[in-house]
């Protein structure tokens, strides 16, 4: 159920990583400035989802490869030695955890005590800030009041559930387990267990949901009273069992036009629910229930990401751990780096990030990230009604309504 | 020995071969029996009055019919089936027989030994070690090694480097004799130096009459061909200027095209041809052309009497038109005879006239029709193979032009004329290319953030239009720490797509939309022209 935060399956390329893992000298510079989050990252699910191409493992998939080391009872153990590993890299920098963000796979197969004792890791090797957002995804399935309540005591403070759809055939055809009805009980017994941040995530555009069944779901998970809503078109990855359906012709392929009005209704159906947009695929009822994990990515801020595939970025560095889960614990075991790979980001790099990211915000990017050629451009998506004129006088470039349904469009202009 | 080239677009080749020979050997595939081109190219040699020695090779196939081939082959040539030799090339069988017969019927060479020496040059060919080497046949008299030479069209004298014979490779000789074929060396680097056609002679005390030449081939066929990236422009010209050292029949000249920036119209004797070209300059030259479609000289003449030539249909004059005229051909079909129907079909929508139709035996029939050349550059070729399992064999010579009733069709973007995609065509067929052409290209260019009307229209009538509706959505719903290498690399990756887009006033053309919409073989098995 790797619906926020998880990494796609395949790594890019890069250069190698030193053993130890260390950091070039100008990474750290200036880092006590900086926001720093933990993505910690649990590669095991029940089953695979037909959809779903993210980095992991049912049991039967890691029979065989990677052995012990990879089960899913040591799990928090190699994972807190990444966290040590983590310490020792980052130096006598003093940051604390401002969030924690642990996403999968399915992290709620693990037990509560399991995710309450990798969170510990942190608390001892980092300290967690006092207003830390501590989150972690959830199988509507598998946890039930007693797992929530364990958790909350253990510190998290956010959860997040797939929930994708309320219509019985649309999760049957993502190969959900969950009843229709289960997520929104989930929220209620979160709400329960003294969980003020709550989100649900959606998604829109499977093939054989109509306009209807999407303003039901939206509607279903509105009346959850969830503070955080994610909704994200279904991309159909390939080499994934829904891509190889599509492609025999057993089930449609939806169009981009499709896509385009299920996100006008979202939009329409959120907003009057009292949800702002801060994020293309994003709604928070207030400022405090945005994600402050997710807006790190967003921001170019500080963040370690642990786990198999999990990527990194400290003060322009990127890297990113081997992906099988056997070989991740094999380097753990021997003292070494479990990171596969790394990219150090030049000025270039990072303005193209910032501009690519940040304009997917509703806060926008700076327009002095802006070229001259770039700046053009931005005049032209004025013209066009795809960036708002208000805060465009104000300093930054905002996507309007339209030009959110647009922002890959619009970035690779205003980024020249 | 000369070895002809088949095919259609050089039968001035073998002419002017057959030129310089005494005899012919007409060899024929025993298991599938003559080739509309062959049989064109035997008509030629009997024009020369030349001997022929009807020959069937691979008797040794399991497929060969020799019995069935030998008498269609004698009656065509009007003699006993018997009389066809039957060979195997690959066992020997026959080749004693075969050059027994050579011996004893190809007349010797007639011309004078002791006159002023004068060779016909009837081909040269450009290596790149060696410079231009120079096929002649000497007619009279004799050229020894290391003479001064006299090329008699242009004076130019030129020391002979090296003369020899081909056996098959190249052997140096101390001369040629009358009658003589072989080669000589001179040093010269353009084949242009050394004209096919032209008369040799010694420098001193030469001959004074040339021998009768040949006409210059007249390119037929021309197309645009444009580089890909646009920077490749001076290696285009160089690559055409190379080709040219070894090909005096390639024309080119410098146009541009507003939709595709500056490349070539270039002119070639026929459809293989411009293959051949196209092919040597993508591979040899490792170039990536876009083509726009093939198309022939159209003559047009104007009210006010002033006339033009057009090789490029953009260029069709606009204004007061009286009178078009474009060049014909007179084309033989050679068929299993249960295709006849088909290829009466293919022949009349292309706007053929019937002149004669023969049995050449049973089961294989000869058709000849007119047609206007434009109808069979495009893609008669593969209609035909197609609508005949592949038997059918085409060979077609110019004859003359005639007045048609042809307009230019153009297409425009968003209002704008894509100059690339003009044609000109029948009036009959204006509408319907217009609305595959329009069809074609809504499936070709990608949605843009706005409308893109795509018209077809004969000069300011719209015929056809289509419309590439504006792209709604064109965001990735998920950007997360994991995702953000991948995005950045695949936006670099669109970027540099984007700078290979070609722009048509403000729409975007990916330049693969031009070769599939100018392309002759892609899709829908329809015929395009």
């Amino acid at each position: 159920m790797p619906d926020n935060g998880g990494m796609p399956s395949v790594l890019p390329d890069g250069e190698p990583m030193p053993a130890d893992g260390v950091l070039p000298a100008h990474a750290l510079a200036g880092a006590a400035d900086r926001p720093l989050g933990f993505y910690l990252h649990v590669p095991y699910c029940a089953t695979r989802c037909g959809y779903c191409d993210f980095n992991t493992y049912t049991a039967s998939e890691l029979r065989g490869s990677g052995g012990a080391l990879a089960s899913r009872e040591n799990y928090a153990d190699t994972l807190i030695e990444e966290i040590r590993l983590a310490r020792k890299v980052l130096g006598d920098d003093p940051r604390q955890a401002g969030t924690v963000f642990v996403g999968g796979g399915t992290p709620t197969l693990l037990t509560a005590a399991d995710l309450g004792r990798m969170l510990g890791a942190i608390r001892d090797e980092f300290g967690l800030a006092d207003s830390a957002e501590v989150t972690t995804e959830a199988n509507p399935e598998s946890v039930g009041p007693a797992y929530l309540e364990q958790l909350r005591a253990s510190g998290f403070t956010r959860v997040s559930f797939g929930m994708q759809s309320a219509r019985q055939h649309v999760l049957k055809i993502l190969d959900r387990t969950h009843t229709p009805g289960r997520p929104e009980a989930c929220v209620r017994q979160a709400h329960a267990a003294g969980f003020d941040h709550v989100n649900l995530d959606l998604i829109y555009g499977t093939p054989g949901e109509s306009d209807d069944d999407w303003r039901a779901s939206l509607d279903a998970a509105i009346g959850a009273d969830p503070d955080h809503v994610s909704a994200y078109a279904l991309i159909v990855e390939e080499g994934t069992q829904l891509a190889r359906r599509i492609r025999r012709g057993e089930v449609p392929m939806t169009d981009d036009d499709v896509h385009a009005d299920r996100y006008l209704i979202a939009e329409e159906r959120l907003a009057a629910a009292g949800f702002g947009w801060y994020e293309v695929s994003n709604w928070a009822t207030s400022r405090e229930a945005r994600c402050r994990h997710n807006e790190l990515y967003w921001t170019g801020a500080d963040w370690w990401g642990a786990g198999p595939g999990a990527h990194s970025h400290i003060g322009g560095v990127r890297w990113w751990n081997v992906k099988h889960p056997g070989a991740y614990a094999q380097a753990l075991a021997e003292g070494r780096t479990p990171g596969a790979g790394r990219e150090i980001l030049g000025a270039e790099d990072r303005r193209v990030e910032r501009i690519l990211l940040q304009l997917r915000l509703a806060d926008g990017c700076p327009r002095e990230l802006l070229t001259q050629a770039g700046s053009r451009a931005a005049e032209r998506f004025l013209a066009d009604g795809l960036l708002a004129p208000g805060p465009y006088e104000a300093g930054r470039a905002v996507l309007t309504l339209r030009g959110r349904l647009l922002a890959d469009a619009v970035v690779r202009d205003l980024v020249d | 020995m000369i070895d002809t080239p088949g095919h259609v677009d050089f039968t001035y080749e073998v002419s002017r071969s057959l030129a310089a020979c005494e005899g012919t050997i007409l060899l024929v595939d025993a298991a599938q029996g003559i080739e509309a081109q062959t049989l064109a190219n035997l008509y030629l040699a009997l024009e020369n009055d030349l001997h022929i020695i009807p020959v069937l090779n691979k008797i040794d196939l399991p497929a060969a019919q020799p019995e069935k081939y030998a008498a269609e082959l004698a009656h065509i040539i009007g003699c006993e089936p018997s009389d066809v030799l039957k060979v195997s090339a690959k066992t020997g069988e026959g080749v004693t027989e075969l050059l027994d017969k050579v011996v004893a019927e190809v007349p010797a060479p007639v011309g004078k030994a002791d006159a002023p020496a004068r060779a016909m040059i009837f081909d040269s060919v450009y290596d790149s070690y060696r410079g231009v080497v120079t096929y002649v046949k000497v007619v009279d008299g004799k050229l020894g090694k290391r003479e001064r030479i006299r090329m008699m069209s242009t004076g130019a004298a030129h020391e002979l480097l090296e003369i020899g014979v081909s056996s098959p490779e190249m052997a140096p000789a101390d001369g040629l004799g009358v009658g003589e074929v072989g080669y000589l060396i001179t040093g010269v680097k353009d084949v242009r130096q050394s004209k096919v056609g032209d008369t040799i002679t010694q420098f001193s005390h030469g001959a004074q009459e040339p021998l009768g030449g040949y006409k210059d081939p007249k390119p037929m066929v021309f197309s645009g061909l444009y580089p890909l990236d646009g920077s490749d422009y001076p290696e285009l010209r160089d690559a055409l200027d190379k080709l040219q050292l070894n090909d005096a029949a390639l024309v080119y000249e410098p146009e541009t095209s507003a939709a595709l920036g500056f490349g070539f119209r270039v002119g070639f004797l026929g459809l293989l041809h411009l293959d051949v070209i196209r092919e040597r300059l993508e591979r040899e030259f490792d170039l990536d052309l876009i083509a726009t479609a093939p198309n022939v000289i159209y003559r047009v003449i104007m009210e006010d009497g002033t006339e033009y030539s057009v090789t490029n249909p953009s260029e069709f004059p606009n204004g007061k038109i009286a009178e078009v005229y474009e060049p014909m051909v007179r084309s033989t079909l050679l068929a299993p005879s249960e295709f006849v129907g088909a290829i009466m079909e293919l022949c009349q929508s292309r706007r053929g006239a019937l002149l004669g139709m023969d049995y050449l035996s049973e089961d294989r029939v000869e058709l000849r029709y007119t047609l206007p050349l434009a109808e069979i550059v495009f893609d008669f070729f593969d209609q035909l193979k197609s609508k005949t399992r592949g038997y059918a064999s085409l060979d077609y010579e110019p004859t003359g032009e005639q007045r048609a009733n042809l307009v230019k069709v153009d297409i425009l973007f968003n209002s704008e004329k894509v100059d690339a995609f003009s044609a000109i065509l029948h009036k009959d067929k204006a509408y319907a290319y217009g609305v595959r052409m329009a069809g074609k290209l809504r499936e070709l260019i990608p949605r843009q953030q706005f409308e893109v009307p795509i018209q077809a229209a004969i000069g300011s009538r719209v015929i056809a239009r289509e419309t590439v509706r504006a792209i709604r959505k064109d965001v990735l719903a998920k950007c997360y720490g994991g995702d953000i290498s991948r995005k950045r690399k695949l936006l670099e990756k669109q970027k540099e797509g984007k700078k290979r887009m070609k722009m048509v006033g403000s729409v975007e053309v990916p330049q693969e939309a031009f070769i599939a919409a100018l392309s002759t073989d892609e899709g829908d098995g329809k015929s395009k022209k």
